[in-house]
This record gives C-alpha cells, structure tokens and sequence, in this order.
C-alpha cells in the first residue's frame, strides 16, 4: 500500500469511527427531547441493547426448559427401559404406544436436547443475553454499533426457535441423527423417519441461527472496537467484554463453515449431489450418490462445532470472573494471564477439531497433530483454573448465590476438563470414544460449567435487567440442589462409559453385556429428576422477582464496572448527560489506602496514586 | 409404582424446599433483606461449600468402591496393556490434580467467607507464581502427549503383512457380517452396486469377475484365531457405522464409501476369558441380577431370561438408526486348530451362490 492510499485508509476509518460515535451520540439527544415509544418499538421491535438482551434471555430459558425436560424423559427411559410411563402418553402421544417410548423418539429426544442446550441456551441464551446487556454498558456507549442489526439478529433467533419447535410436530418426527447430523443417516430418509421433513427444519432453522449469531458477532466486534468511552482502553476492560469480544471472534470464523456444510447436507438430500454420500444401498435399492464422503461434512461440522465448544465456554468464564472478583472482594489475579489464555484458547480452539475424528478413518498421522494441539488447550484452562482460586485467596468472600454458581463452575470447569486429557489423547480416545464417558465429560465441562455461567450471570445482574433483586434464599436452595445433582448425575456416567457402554443407546438391557450397568442408570436418573425439579425453584424465583422482587439500589453488590454507575431505570442511550470517562481498571477492590473496598473505575485516581501495571 | 415413587419423591423434594426457605427466612433478621448476602449468610454458605467439599469425596470414594468393577473390562489383545497403563497413568494424573484443586478452591470459599470486619487482601500479580503453574502442566502434558503419541503409532500405522489374518467387518442397518479371505487370504472387489446379484445372495457386494473373491467366506459369527494378528477392514453399505470391540481396545467407523483398517492381536481365547476372576465375578452379578427380572417376567407370566454365559462382543458405537442399540456381533477367540477346523466347515462365496 503506498503512503497516499494508506492515508486514505485511515482517514476513512477515523471517519466512519466517528460516524459511529455521533450515532451513539444522536441516542443521547433522543432520550432527552422525544421518549415516545409505542408498545412494539418498546417490548417487541426493540433496538436496546437492553430489552433485547432480555428477549434473549427468556427466549434462551424458554428453550432451555424445553431441553431439560426432553432429558429428564429420555433420563427415565433409560432407567427404566421400555417401561411405561402416563407422561409418555401425554407428552409423546403416537410416539409413546401404551406409554413406552419408541426408539425413534427416543433419538429425536437426545438430538433436539443436544441442539437445543448448546445452540439455542448456551450459545444465543447466554452469550446473545450477557453480550448485549454488558457489552455497551460496561464499555460506556449508548448502545451496540447497530441497534437495528441487533434487534434483526434477536428476530432471526426468534425465527429459528419457531422453527426448531415447529420441526417437533412434523409427521414423521424431528431430526433424530444425533445432535452432530452426521450423513448419511441424516441425509437419508429412508434410514431413519426423522431424516425427512424434520431434518430439512432442522437444517433451515440452523442457517437462520447461524445468520442470526454472525449478525450480532460482527455488531459486538465493531462495538467493543469502536465505541468504548474515553480512557477504557483495551487493557482497562473488564474480562467479561474481553471474553464477549474474543467468543465474537471465534463465532465469525467457524459459524460460516457449519453454514457451508448444512447448505452441501441440504444439497445432497434435496438436490441430488454427492458432496457427502457414495456407495450406498439402503431399503433393498442401490442409489446413485458417487464419490462424496461423510468425513468430510465431519471436518467441516467440528470446525465449527468445536470452537462452539469455547462460544459456549468462554462468555461463562469470562461472566466468572467479574463475579468471583466483585464477590471476593478482591482484584482479579493475574488479569494478563486471563486475557492471555482466554486468546490462546481461542486461537488453539480452531486447530483441534480433528479430536472428534480420531477413528473416524481418518489418516491416524493427522490423529498425532490433533493430538498434540487438543492437549496444549490443558495449558491456558489450567491458568485460569488456579487464577480463580487463587483469587479467592485471602478474599473477603461475599457468598451471594452468583457468587457461589461461579465457584462451582470453576469446580466442574476442573472435573470435566480433566478427563478432557482422557478424550483429547487419540490412544484413549480408541476405547471411551462415543460412550457415556464423553457425555459425562462434555455435560462437565460444557455443559454444566456454562449453565452455572448463565446463572451466574442471571443472579448478578437480574438488578440491572429487571430493577429488582432476585431472593436470595430461593436462590441458595437452587444452587445447593443442582450442584449435587450435577455430579450426581455426571460422576457415575464416568463409569458406565469407561465400561463401554455406547451413548446414544435407547436401552443398555438389549443383550445382557450391559445388565450390571442398570442400576448406575437409575441413581443418574433419581438425580437427574431432582435436579430438574430444582430448575423449577430457579423459574419460580425469577418470575416473582420480575413483578415482587425487593427493589434494588444502584450498584447492590458494591461493583467497579461502569453498568453501575448507570441510572437504575432503562431508557435508550445509559446514561443522562454524559457518559463516564474510565480511569482505572476494573478490579481496584480493598485497593489500600481507600476507605470503601471498591472504586468505580470512573474515579479518578487519587493523588500520587499508583495505577497498576497490570 | 415407579411413577408413584417419584411423584412422591417429587412432592417430599417441593416441600421440604419449601419448608427450608420457610426456616432460613425465619432464622434471618426481622428487617426486609436486601437480598445481599450478609455476614450470616456468608458463615452458613462458607460452612456448606466445605462440606460440598467433603460430598465430592464421598461421592468419589463411594462410586470407586461400589461401580469400580464395571471400569475398563480385562484386556484380551496386544496392544491392550499398553493401552490400559497409559489409561492409568493419566488416570493417576487426573486424580491427583482434581483431588488438590478441589480441595484448594472449597476449602479458600471456606476459609475466607466473608465478615464485614475484615478486608480482603489486595493482591493482583504475581509472575513466578504465573510462572509456575504455566511451566508444571507444560512438562505434564508434554510427557503424556509423547508417551500417548508413542503407543497410538504403536497401534494404528498398520502393516500388511503375509502372516496376519485379513478380515473384513461388514456394517449395515442393523447387523454385522465378516469375510475371511478364504484360502488366498485375499479379499475379492466388492462395491455395493453388487448387493442385488444372485437373487441377494451377494451378501456383501463382492465382485464375481475378481478371482480372489471366489473362496471368501460370509459368517454372521466372528471367530478369531489366538495369538495371530488380524488386519480388520472395515465398510458399511448405507450410513455411518463403528467396530467397537471394547475388549480389544479397537474401534474403528464403518464408512460408505470408504475402507478403514483397524489391526490387532488377540491374546485370550474366550474359554480362558470365562475363567478369568473378574469376568467370572461379572458373570455371577449380571446372573443374579437377571435371576431377580426373570421372577418379575414369571409372575406376569412371560418366559424367564436365559442365564448369561461370557462372550466376546462387537458393538455399533456410531448412532445408526431406530435399532443401533440392538447391532452386534458375538466374536469367538479360539486356538488356531479349532479356528482352523471353523473356517472349513463354512461355505465360500462360489458355493453359496450356487
């Protein structure tokens, strides 16, 4: 690029910049002259950051209480194989003849749950909800770069859970190959009923998800770039919006190539191309697919479904550490080793996807490689873990039930990534691949630890969503049911995996091989029921505190970051008049030499203060 | 009855949750809470993360010594060993690393629960400490990843070799066939676009123009002959299938398309297999546990379950359609002799197509 050009570069760039900004500036001038909303720019077609971090949210608890309850009733057939149940006959109807449940919907059960929980909760209900509330909010802007993209990015969600439910009423059942898809069981309606129609609303309704997440991605990118308030450099913010930004990163680069894969899966069922099918004959019929292969559409699902792995993960972390920091009392340890891992982990969360692949006829050279990256991501997650706990070192430990979900995320965190080293090694994986011992790591590591994320998150800042408190008591007895259940759900999984029994099995009583198995399937299953029972704790508690919560005060949990400084009531733009101006990091907590043991990073430092150089 | 058990379970849970926030309400200050956690809080909670503590132990401890039995089945191949010492020296890495963290975080959330008189330690850096727990794990895991990367060379890089056994697995929705290469011990073309021949009698789609499939033998049953390595290869004829034989430490995906290779030796006969200790203690449980489902079939006047008798099996491991959970091959080890005197009892492909 020559000097001209170049300078044309960045003159466009401060340009555009700044029309970013007046726009955000132009909200400031809307909230203070003309407030007149209606009812659906308000509720319903909303571009604040705000109410639509809040349309995520009950969309993403909506669907998650659908994802749970599918597993509580797989959960009890599993236990109980082929028994019946009256649940059965009301929730499956045709499904469930005389109340036992059909191994058809048995598959569609795992496969929506598993496409549900981590699509539609963990990645748009906890990403789409924290991202957007605490992305502008804690950088101090008006709003995201683009309200109008965002609110477009809400719909599509919307438009994709409709779709995604709609797919459950299809004659012929929903998609049930398994929450990966892979073909041709997928592709195939002749394999399985629900490769026809609720396979092709499976496939429609993940291209309208993937739009959606690019859309709000590419809006948290250009935000965090563009729009922070003055003095809230990149080292200066918050590690929830650096684990936001880095999530959006990862989204950009991996969401595309599940959407060229879903497009090529659509292709070969409904326009006769090979891309993933050859020799194949099926219901007594040779058909004319030639030269495709399944593995590919396998390389190009983890490209994107393991990074997913770290969407999923990394918003959870990053919500950790803004809680376990403001709870405790205490700075953050080792702020650049946390940012530090949470890009490392990106960065090495996009060459492991082989990890998944390592018997899957693969040349078992590319195994090594895999291996060798998968087990480095050990290295940045075992930062963070002893950074969390040293954190809590010598705290002054405020137990508020976010405070006590991040904890026990950093305890799953630990148990399911460890096994991690089990998966992640192509040699063990020979033996543990696709049985319960996966599930059980996953559910860990994944799983729970971005669910106890979502509460987390949900119990910090219901104040600021909602201007209410959540109760506390109702919000411990939550905490202490599902935190045992967990493990009691996923410990003995451990083992009936490491035994060999393969997930994915409507029931392990078919042949007598697995008998000695069933009575860990029903302790699992006791637990599970529990804790599913307590989920209803957590929804009763939520509701109530929307419309008879104990109002808040403006900052409740005595915090540094900016959101607080915001006025308690919504309205679009943040703050009146100015926005507040950053001069510190965010965990000046028991800084010595102040009274409080917290101060807003919109104070500026006291005379002779240090800053740190973190 | 079950439902009836856990409805009432679920109904034992509602109140008794009920009844707690009753009692922790009560025990809190007559004041309106501000829904903050306070000092009292803060003691209780501490008190309870350590004794969560304690609940992973147990937890731990109780499912080691009532479930440890069922991890790992007895090795019964080559490689198995190998595979198994890897397993527990990672295991015992595992073990170690979850039993300190767990303790260090529990305990920290007990030890410094929060009291309004005290102030939290400022304390935001410190790089040898960063130094430390980046430069542990690295030696870790790079010792683990050479020596699991030394063993996975050791088992996958195949080599065609004139004294090993080439047998094929044939996947498809939802049962398993293998071919022997009969006397050549080559295995003849076959594509799927065979499968129609002889009236369907073409089990596995072999090309009949291709001599070397003329002797191939079809079984439903695998025999494998002890001590000898067999080269598996492995295909499906309509979706994605995979070859788990969790004894052997060996899984490998059936492909369409597409011939996977797997190879392994098995060291235990199946008779030795049923002598050893643990298989026969397995047995013994699955036995009594069938023992007591057969009573509950009588009764309701349905025929009682055959007692279990050990064999070797060969699981689909790859989600295949309504009836994956039932695909499965029963595999025989035997001595070459008896294996010898197997395979020349079954008809080759020339002769079932007659």
């Amino acid at each position: 690029m020559d000097k001209k050009s170049a300078d044309f570069f960045s003159i466009y760039t401060i340009i555009y910049t700044d029309m970013l900004i007046e726009s955000a500036n132009a909200h400031e001038d809307d909230h203070e002259h003309h407030h007149k909303e209606t009812f659906i720019t308000k509720y319903v077609f909303s571009q604040d950051h705000k109410m639509i971090a809040k349309q995520y949210l009950i969309t993403g608890l909506f669907m998650g209480f659908i994802g749970i309850a599918m597993s509580l009733l797989f959960r009890l057939q599993l236990a109980w194989p082929e028994k019946p149940f009256a649940i059965f006959e009301v929730l499956l109807g045709k499904w469930a003849p005389d109340g036992v449940m059909d191994p058809n919907v048995y598959l569609s059960l795992v496969t929506i749950h598993g496409t549900i929980m981590v699509f539609f909760v963990l990645t748009a209900g906890l990403s789409g909800t924290f991202s957007n509330l605490l992305i502008p909010l804690q950088i101090g802007a008006r709003d995201m770069a683009s309200g109008l993209l965002n609110m477009i990015s809400y719909w599509l969600f919307f438009v994709s859970c409709t779709l995604m439910i709609a797919s459950l009423f299809v004659e012929a059942g929903p998609a049930a190959a398994g929450w990966t898809v892979y073909p041709p069981l997928s592709a195939l309606p002749q394999a399985m009923p629900g490769s026809g129609t609720g396979m092709t609303l499976w496939l429609v309704s993940m291209a309208v998800f993937i739009a959606s997440s690019l859309l709000a991605a590419l809006n948290y990118v250009v935000t965090v770039i563009n729009l922070r308030t003055k003095g809230m450099t990149m080292t200066r913010l918050p590690l929830t919006i650096w684990a936001f930004f880095v999530t959006a990163i990862i989204g950009i680069v991996s969401f595309p190539v599940l959407l060229s894969a879903a497009l090529l899966l659509i292709m070969d069922r409904s326009f006769g191309t090979s891309f993933f099918l050859s020799d194949i004959f099926i219901q007594g019929e040779v058909l004319h697919y030639q030269g495709g292969s399944p593995v590919l559409y396998e390389h190009l699902f983890w490209f994107l479904g393991h990074p997913e792995v770290y969407i999923v993960i990394l918003p959870a972390l990053g919500i950790t550490s803004e809680v376990i920091a403001t709870n405790a009392r205490k700075p953050i340890f080792g702020y650049r080793a946390m940012v530090a891992s949470i890009l490392a982990i990106a960065f090495l969360s996009t060459i492991v996807w082989g990890h998944h692949m390592f018997i899957s006829g693969m040349n078992p050279f590319l195994g090594s490689v895999f291996t060798f990256t998968t087990l480095l991501i050990a290295i940045p997650s075992a930062v963070k873990a002893f950074n969390y706990i040293t954190t809590l070192w010598k705290g002054n430990l405020q137990l508020n039930p976010a405070m006590l979900f991040s904890i026990a995320l950093v305890s799953t965190f630990i148990s399911g990534g460890l096994t991690g080293i089990i998966l992640g090694d192509s040699t063990l994986d020979i033996n543990v691949h696709d049985t319960y011992f996966v599930v059980a790591h996953f559910h860990l590591v994944m799983g729970i630890s971005a669910l106890y994320g979502l509460f987390a998150g949900v119990y910090h800042w219901f104040p600021k969503m909602f201007m209410r408190m959540m109760n506390k008591n109702l919000g411990y007895i939550h905490f202490w049911v599902t935190a045992v259940c967990a493990y009691g759900v996923f410990f003995p999984m451990h083992f009936i995996g490491m035994a060999g029994l393969p997930r994915r099995y409507y029931t392990n009583t078919n042949f007598p091989y697995f008998d000695d198995l069933a009575n860990i399937n029903v302790v699992i299953t006791v637990f599970a029921l529990i804790a599913g029972a307590a989920q209803i704790v957590f929804l009763y508690n939520f509701i109530h505190s929307i419309f008879y919560g104990k109002k808040t005060e403006q900052n409740p949990w005595k915090s540094n970051t900016l959101e607080w400084t915001a006025p308690i009531e919504h309205f679009h733009g943040n703050w009146h008049g100015e926005i507040p101006h950053v001069h510190r990091w965010a965990y000046d907590y028991s800084k010595p030499g102040h009274d409080e043991d917290y101060i807003p990073q919109n104070i500026p430092l006291k005379e002779g203060e240090e800053e740190l150089q973190h | 009855m079950t439902i009836f058990l856990i409805l009432i379970l679920l109904i034992l849970v509602t109140v008794s949750i009920w009844q707690v926030t009753k009692i922790l309400e009560l025990s809190q200050s007559k004041e309106e809470s501000t829904q903050v956690a306070d000092d009292d809080d803060n003691q209780m909670q501490g008190k309870l993360m350590f004794a969560f503590l304690i609940f992973i132990y147990v937890l731990t401890l109780f499912s080691f010594w009532r479930w440890g039995d069922v991890l790992l089945p007895d090795a019964a191949s080559d490689h198995g060993p190998e595979y198994d010492n890897l397993m527990w020296v990672t295991f015992s890495v595992i073990f170690f690393v979850q039993t300190v963290t767990q303790a260090f975080l529990h305990y920290f959330s007990y030890k410094y629960r929060g009291n309004k008189s005290r102030k939290a330690f400022f304390y935001s850096d410190n790089d040898r400490l960063e130094a430390i727990w980046t430069i542990i794990p690295t030696i870790v895991l790079a010792v683990l990843i050479l020596y699991g990367l030394y063993t996975w060379n050791d088992i996958m890089f195949v080599e065609e070799n004139e004294d090993a056994l080439v047998v094929e697995l044939y996947a498809q929705q939802f049962n398993w066939k293998a071919r022997y290469g009969g006397k050549d011990n080559v295995l003849g073309d076959a594509n799927v676009r065979f499968l129609q021949d002889f009236d369907g009698k073409n089990l596995v789609g072999i090309d009949a123009t291709d001599p070397n499939g003329l002797d191939d033998i079809i079984v439903q049953e695998l025999h494998l002959p002890v001590d000898k390595e067999i080269i598996f290869k492995m295909r499906s004829q309509d979706v994605l299938h995979s070859a788990y034989m969790p004894h052997f430490r060996a899984q490998m995906n059936c492909v369409p398309g597409m011939i996977t290779e797997f190879a392994f030796t098995p060291t235990k006969t199946t008779e030795q297999m049923r002598m050893d200790t643990d298989v026969i203690s397995k047995v013994r449980k699955i036995n009594e546990i069938r023992k007591v489902n057969s009573e509950e079939l009588i009764a309701k006047g349905e025929e009682a379950l055959d007692p279990y008798i050990f064999d070797y099996v060969l699981l689909c491991n790859k989600i295949c359609g309504a009836s994956h959970y039932t695909m499965q091959m029963k595999i025989i080890v035997e001595t070459e002799q008896e294996f010898n005197k197997w395979i020349k009892s079954q008809l080759t492909f020339s002769q079932f197509i007659q």
